[in-house]
């Protein structure tokens, strides 16, 4: 009988082989906590657990993301404890303001990679699965015991089987197969599973970093695009890294649904406001007029997701009376925009760019929404009051249904822009 | 007695706490308290007592991994929270704080606002003399309920609950 990838990569990390549905301790590979969350860490590590020191000070990444720079004085204050405590501990790997939302900047680093169990302070997580590894979201208080321990407790999750067949048409990507799921088996619809994206391969890391984060968004432990295809070798290619030979797509792996995706069929879809999972073909959306069109987050703030808008915006210019806002996912998404000149474009088209982070993804600065305002967002998240005011209405949608949007004032499929 | 805060389906953290009320962005972090449903109820905070119940539909506590939403429901003090699904990451983080849940689907048989009798210990929930019994929790949560939490159970048992091993 084989494995799902899930079972593989926590049969490697509990030393044994296990199976969906047992309990285990596992070794984590890698523990990643952020800004916001990382006071609560600290508290509970050494002052509840007692423990005076990480458990493996290379094993732990820590980034400042979620208000960066700080909005507050309080903010300010709790970096400025976070960045004594990371001299204290030696902690290896630290990325401070500017340098990005962790999820992408640890797969840049190439400190995510296949195989890895990763915990992450952030229930983005997941996004790890980009790159073939286990990651998953946990509270401070798992975080804590995992700093201090170096391990985990957990259900071995079984395993939903994503088929995506065909190939996307234009104007239409990963975020629109993301919802699409959303949209088939519901905000619940893989609680406690392991989700595998199979049919994939052509896609980018990044691109499938769009699949790998929305896979919490239908309940997802984790979210894992097989380590293979050109997208994935591009990657590997790149940064030296390879997947460990143990680590393939089994016959015989035990799945406890398969969900099946047209491509050839797809067209750009639409999360209403206020749940993921309330998705609709753009083509039955109606006229939905925006205030706000926000391009960034770990779903969809990489390199390819501006320059998929730059060139919906190419020549144009922002409607009148719409603020669209660019937030990178990461300096390193930002220095490729500048680099190929996909920065000029969104600055020419009237763009506002904010520092490489989390932005206003969790309503807390730069980009935070008034009271009966619309947001044309390319995040993960239209739940209410998630960016501002609990009147806001947020629609998710894909960068290129975002930079078509921005043109018109109105949401939009980007042939209506580009012809 | 307990007082029945009756919720819907998909109860995001978002929804118990709004990302701007995280003790990241307080100047006192005892404020939390102020803070559970602050928008989606806002009269939830100032009302609820110790010892009250929320009964809630699938997917309770989906969306953010921020434990700042289960730790401002247990410094109000509540008592349990029912719902036939809950949102894993949600799940852990409330097990770990050492607040009971308990997976049932009770929002067709219990009111907002009754007052009920319930037994945190026994699973029993009696409502204008109806007795419901709630499907007893697997042995491991019991475990760490009986300790108050994750935190104290590996400071005694310096192990993670259940019969697991390394």
């Amino acid at each position: 009988m084989g494995q799902t990838l899930a079972e593989q990569i926590l049969s490697h990390a509990a030393g044994r082989p296990v199976a969906a549905g047992e309990n285990i301790v596992a070794r984590v590979d890698l523990a990643m906590m952020h800004d916001s969350i990382s006071p609560s860490i600290i508290k509970i590590l050494h002052q509840e657990l007692g423990a005076d020191q990480v458990w493996d000070r290379d094993r732990v990444a820590v980034v400042v993301d979620h208000v960066a720079p700080a909005a507050t004085i309080q903010n300010a204050e709790h970096q400025l404890a976070l960045r004594r405590w990371v001299r204290q501990q030696q902690i290896t790997h630290f990325f401070d303001v500017g340098r990005g939302i962790s999820h992408p900047v640890l797969v840049e680093e190439g400190l995510a990679r296949p195989g890895m169990l990763i915990l992450g302070s952030d229930s983005h997580s997941t996004a790890y699965g980009a790159v073939g590894a286990f990651g998953t979201g946990m509270g401070s208080t798992d975080m804590a015991l995992a700093l201090a321990t170096g391990q985990t407790w957990l259900r071995v999750p079984e395993t939903v089987r994503i088929l995506a067949r065909g190939r996307f048409q234009p104007g239409v990507g990963a975020k629109d197969l993301g919802l699409r799921v959303a949209r088939l088996i519901g905000a619940d619809g893989a609680t406690y599973q392991s989700v595998e994206w199979h049919g994939v391969e052509e896609l980018s890391v990044s691109e499938r970093m769009t699949l790998a984060t929305l896979s919490i968004e239908i309940g997802g432990k984790a979210g894992i695009i097989p380590p293979t295809g050109p997208g994935w070798e591009e990657h590997a290619a790149r940064l030296g890294i390879s997947a460990p030979p143990w680590l393939r797509v089994e016959e015989g792996a035990r799945y406890s649904r398969t969900v099946e995706v047209d491509l050839d069929a797809l067209e750009p879809q639409i999360s209403v406001p206020h749940f993921v999972d309330n998705v609709r073909d753009l083509s039955e959306l109606g006229r939905v007029e925006v205030d706000v069109v926000y391009i960034g987050t770990c779903t969809n703030g990489h390199a390819n997701d501006m320059a998929a808008a730059a060139r919906i915006l190419k020549g144009r210019k922002v409607a009148r009376g719409v603020r669209l806002l660019v937030v990178p996912a990461s300096s390193e998404a930002l220095r490729q925009a500048t680099a190929d000149g996909t920065l000029a474009t969104l600055l020419e088209a009237g763009a506002a760019i904010g520092t490489p982070g989390c932005g206003a993804c969790i309503g807390r600065h730069m980009g935070v929404l008034a009271p009966g305002e619309v947001c044309l967002f390319t995040g993960n998240r239209n739940f209410r009051g998630r960016m501002g005011s609990p009147e806001a209405q947020i629609y998710l949608a894909s960068p290129e249904v975002a930079a078509a949007t921005a043109v018109l004032g109105y949401i939009a499929h980007p042939a209506e822009v580009v012809g | 007695m307990a007082r029945i805060w009756r919720f819907g389906a998909n109860v995001n953290t978002d929804q118990i706490v709004p990302g701007r009320y995280a003790p990241y962005m307080l100047k006192n972090e005892d404020d939390l308290r102020k803070y559970p449903f602050i928008e989606a109820r806002p009269e939830f905070a100032s009302t609820v007592r110790p010892g009250d119940l929320i009964i809630a539909g699938p997917n309770f506590g989906c969306g953010s991994s921020r434990e700042y939403a289960p730790l401002a429901l247990k410094m109000v003090g509540i008592g349990a929270i029912i719902a036939p699904l809950f949102a894993r990451i949600f799940y852990r983080n409330a097990l770990n704080l050492g607040i009971p849940l308990f997976e049932a689907d009770l929002t067709d048989q219990l009111e907002d606002g009754q007052e009920v009798e319930f037994n945190a210990e026994t699973g029993v929930i009696i409502a204008d003399g109806r007795t419901i019994q709630l499907p007893p929790p697997p042995e491991w949560m019991r475990e760490v309920w009986r300790e108050g939490g994750i935190v104290p159970f590996y400071r005694k048992y310096r192990r993670f609950p259940g019969a697991v091993s390394v």
